[in-house]
């Protein structure tokens, strides 16, 4: 039996009471003023999280012992309305270039000097399952197992 | 969010992670959960019995045997840590647009 349960992609969105171009240029370039330090993967504590400011570059930590941590890299650059990034650390919270997920960020205007931005990460059904040509379903370790693992991986943080 | 919070502590053991991975393949009676595993069938009802409170697991009865399958609906659950980590990213975005954008007109006063 398959069980073609596949996850929802994760949706958010909130107003930010700037505008587009300002709400992007702090998305991009300010990103490590932001982005929570508990979130990174590697070796080392976070140092420095880099968004490249351009379609084709790549987002990743700098890590305080001096290495990168690779995420993903940054497949559409369009400001001040769009940034698409793949996701590319696994269920076991590796890196791996082979995996695809996205997050699909969207900045529209609202009122005089606000932005509506509006999050998706998608393809998560991807997750664990890249090396195999990942199929939306959970009839494997890769499908549901990986997200098991990183589900788990998490509430051990967590606890 | 409680459920997900029982759904946090209901993987945080190696054993049930193995149980929801078997179920994965498709629903299983406790026998066939069991078989392989280095624990007793005894240990596998009891960590089914936490997963179908943890919402990840559900039952039905089938004539002398309870089949166990993953609770579709325990996928929320599942996907609620990366659901938890955009929102207090978003907000942390949010917080710093904001606050530069207040420091810029602090300095334009």
């Amino acid at each position: 039996m398959t069980l073609a349960i596949k996850p929802a992609p994760v949706r958010k969105s909130l107003t930010v009471a700037v505008k587009p171009e300002r709400a992007f240029e702090v998305f991009t370039t300010g990103f490590d003023r932001w982005w929570p330090r508990s979130h990174s993967i590697g070796e080392a504590p976070l140092k420095t999280a880099v968004i490249e400011r351009r379609q084709g570059g790549r987002w990743y930590g700098l890590l305080e012992n001096g290495t990168e941590a690779e995420w993903g890299d940054v497949l559409a650059w369009e400001p001040p309305k769009r940034l698409l990034l793949a996701w590319r650390i696994g269920a076991d919270w590796q890196f791996d270039p082979n995996l695809h997920t996205e997050v699909e960020v969207l900045f529209a205007p609202e009122g005089e000097s606000a932005t509506r931005v509006s999050l998706e990460h998608r393809l998560l059904e991807n997750m664990g399952a890249a090396g195999e040509g990942a199929r939306a379903s959970f009839d494997s370790d890769g499908g549901w197992g990986g997200l098991l693992q990183m589900f788990a991986a998490e509430a051990v943080k967590a606890s | 969010m409680a459920y997900g919070n029982a759904a946090f502590a209901a993987l945080s053991d190696p054993t049930r992670r193995s149980v929801l991975e078997r179920l994965a393949l498709g629903p299983r009676a406790v026998g066939e959960i069991a078989e392989g595993l280095p624990v007793s069938r005894p240990a596998v009802s009891q960590h089914l019995k936490v997963l179908k409170e943890a919402g990840l697991v559900s039952d039905r009865q089938d004539g002398a045997r309870r089949i166990y399958a993953i609770d579709p609906n325990g996928l929320g659950a599942m996907r609620a840590w990366l659901d938890q980590f955009w929102d207090t990213a978003l907000l942390a975005f949010k917080a710093e647009a904001e606050r530069t954008a207040n420091d810029e007109k602090e300095d334009d006063a």
